[in-house]
């Protein structure tokens, strides 16, 4: 599963929705690829105001990737003033959000420790039925 | 006519396979109707749409609704994600969705899948289309404490035993048909964003008309119409699907 795709996960326990401890959840033992993409540039410009960027940065922190800024990019900085082609700023943002992936591992709830385990990129979050 | 996405590398013994319903959805998307709305809705500069497909199977109807993106939501920058209970409709949506955007020279973004209980996984407020095509044939009341069968290894008997369990969860919708759609329109206030759409695809013993009028009385001003219909006329196997949204305040 893409980075991205943790941008819009959460514990799927009901009693962990409104605690802001279920979101980003926590990448455990992370086996990562990195799955050569196409770029889109307006997604990524796009996407940019969708992305919890604090929870970005704690993820590339929790994964052991390069640091993201202290702020989000402005939209200017996405691509080249002089050519107009995607920025080095654009394609690191490709790299991380589109192209690095979690094989497997787990992913673990901040609020109740719960642990969803991630097999050949799909997360299962289904639970027992007592702890629905 | 816009095409159908292959799904000729699925296996059928444990996945729905696409059908009516399915085909129901494909052209109320691609619908001029739905198209026009779903532009004006998502204004092709605002964020990108995040769209999702509950109970996503085979993939065929969220690798439709990605691969043309542009005509439908006037957007080529869209997210897409897919949810089931069968691990074998997630591995395989996944595919269906890899191969229809294949040629696709500005490739809308894939998600994936993940394996979860209709949306429970989602953060709030975040989702801005919403496909759902239910298990809605009436049946006996479902079983609260069914598991989900895992894709572990077995013998052939209980291969048989587990693949008809994956089937049955895939069309069996309990009493009137509605037991697993009320759970997921219990969802719709939290999980759609403020511009966020829903399609839900109902069979005539479902009774459409009570459900959008029960939707109607929701708290936020929500809104239910009928915007596709197929099937015989009277028969319960007539299939509609339903548009649900709010107005957005500008």
């Amino acid at each position: 599963m893409k980075i991205l795709t943790l941008n819009f996960l959460c514990c799927a326990r009901k009693t962990c929705k409104s605690s802001p401890a279920s979101f980003p959840l926590h990448p455990k033992e992370a086996s990562l690829e990195q799955i050569e993409t196409d770029i889109n540039a307006l997604f990524i410009k796009n996407i940019l105001p969708r992305l919890d960027w604090e929870a970005m940065k704690t993820l590339t922190i929790e994964l052991g990737l390069p640091a993201l800024p202290t702020e989000p990019p402005s939209p200017e900085a996405l691509e080249d003033p002089d050519s107009g082609e995607p920025s080095q700023t654009l394609k690191d943002l490709h790299q991380l959000l589109m192209e690095t992936s979690i094989e497997s591992g787990a992913l673990r709830c901040g609020n109740c420790d719960h642990e969803y385990a991630v097999k050949e990129g799909i997360a299962n979050f289904l639970l027992p039925s007592h702890m629905v | 006519m816009l095409p159908t996405p292959s799904t000729s590398h699925a296996s059928f013994d444990n996945i729905y396979e696409p059908a009516e319903d399915s085909y129901l959805l494909l052209d109320t998307l691609s619908s001029k109707a739905e198209s026009t709305f779903l532009t004006q809705r998502f204004h092709p500069t605002g964020p990108s749409p995040l769209i999702l497909e509950v109970g996503v199977g085979s993939g065929v109807v969220l690798a439709f609704a990605a691969a043309n993106a542009k005509v439908i939501f006037g957007h080529s920058d869209v997210a897409v994600l897919g949810v089931d209970v069968n691990p074998f409709a997630a591995k395989t949506a996944v595919q269906t969705i890899a191969i229809a955007l294949k040629d696709l020279k500005v490739k809308p973004i894939t998600l994936g899948a993940v394996l979860a209980d209709l949306t429970s996984s989602l953060r709030p407020g975040e989702v801005d289309v919403l496909i759902f095509n239910p298990p809605y044939v009436p049946t006996e009341p479902l079983s609260a404490t069914s598991s989900i069968p895992s894709e572990a290894m077995l013998d052939s008997h209980a291969t048989f035993e587990r693949d008809s369990k994956l089937l049955e969860l895939s069309y069996a919708g309990g009493v009137n048909g509605m037991e697993t759609t009320n759970r997921l329109l219990e969802q719709l206030p939290d999980v759609l964003s403020e511009r966020g759409v829903a399609y839900v695809l109902l069979c005539a013993q479902n009774k459409p008309e009570d459900v959008k009028a029960s939707i109607r009385q929701w708290p936020g001003s929500w809104k239910a119409e009928t915007v596709g219909s197929s099937g015989k006329t009277a028969s319960w196997e007539k299939l509609c699907v339903l548009r649900i949204w709010r107005d957005v305040v500008p």
